[in-house]
């Protein structure tokens, strides 16, 4: 695309422009974070259509609030969150609740105690290094998500695959930090498990009597 | 440690946060507990492939609808008169 060897601008001075009125430093950063942003919602939502309406939702947002953003986040983390809580717009429609938080709704504080003990417990076969592209781990990848209970995936994808830390996921879905790590936790441990059934070397499975202490 | 407290400790051990002394008590489970060991590399690997994932492509046409939204948006709150109230 461009051939000049000036680097590219940061985030922080694309914002700086933007707000300064240049449309095209804006069409920049949504250049930078389209994808990962409809990445993001595909995942959460597994639907086209909606992932696609959560983006553009997201993007506009951005657009009529970049005045008030100030930086304390970066503007990746801003973006995602905004687009989270688009995501999560859907996912209350789409079960019918209003205004009840989705994460809140008629549940417990989970605790330690019953998380569940990992089961099938084996080296893989491969690294994640030479799996990662083949089109039969794709398929893995986005099964074991789906399974996962909808309030464990949020925090998954906001966790781990989009790297924002704890205490910005937890603001992000309205929960707290501690009810954020637990489901962190199962969301790791149960996609773990899942992964490793497919993937384990069955010639080194451990069993599980010999993991009772 | 037990394997049910550094199941409990696992969060912490993997993302590095994990306060030094109880990380010191992880390491000696493992390295007589050679299940947890797995378990732990497993759940490493496990989120690496989803982090170097990249399963989707943004659908050109989906790209197309986004950015002239954005155009005809920034019109409405740049061009015509006041900057946007709030
Ligand atoms: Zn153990």
């Amino acid at each position: 695309m461009t051939k000049t060897i000036t680097p590219e601008p940061a985030d922080a001075e694309l914002v700086r422009r933007a707000q300064g009125g240049e449309l095209e430093a804006f069409e920049a950063l949504t250049n930078r974070y389209e994808l990962r942003v409809y990445s993001l919602a595909m995942r959460m939502l597994r639907q086209e259509q909606d992932a696609e309406d959560v983006t553009q939702q997201a993007f506009l947002s951005a657009l009529e609030n970049l005045g008030g953003f100030r930086g304390d986040a970066s503007f990746a983390t801003w973006i995602l969150r905004i687009a989270t809580h688009a995501a999560l717009k859907v996912i209350r429609k789409r079960k019918g609740l209003d205004t009840v938080s989705l994460e809140e709704a008629t549940e417990p504080a989970d605790g330690y105690d019953a998380i569940p003990h990992p089961e099938y417990i084996a080296d893989w076969r491969q690294s994640p290094e030479l799996l990662v592209h083949t089109n039969e781990i794709r398929r893995l990848l986005d099964e074991a998500l789906a399974k996962l209970d909808e309030k464990h995936r949020m925090v998954f994808l906001l966790r781990d695959v989009e790297g924002l830390s704890v205490k910005e996921t937890a603001e992000a879905l309205g929960l707290s930090e501690a009810n954020t790590k637990v489901r962190l936790l199962r969301a790791r441990l149960q996609l773990r498990e899942e992964l490793t059934l497919t993937l384990g070397d069955p010639g080194r499975r451990i069993t599980r009597n010999l993991h009772d202490h | 440690m037990k394997c049910a407290e550094l199941l409990a400790a696992l969060n912490e051990y993997v993302d590095g946060t994990v306060d030094p002394a109880i990380c010191e008590e992880f390491q000696k489970h493992m390295a007589g507990c050679n299940p947890c060991q797995v378990v732990v590399d497993n759940i490493r690997q496990t989120i690496t492939l989803y982090k170097e994932g990249k399963p989707y492509q943004l659908p050109v046409e989906c790209r197309q609808r986004l950015h002239t939204a954005l155009r005809e948006r920034w019109k409405e709150t740049h061009l015509r008169g006041a900057p946007s109230p709030s």
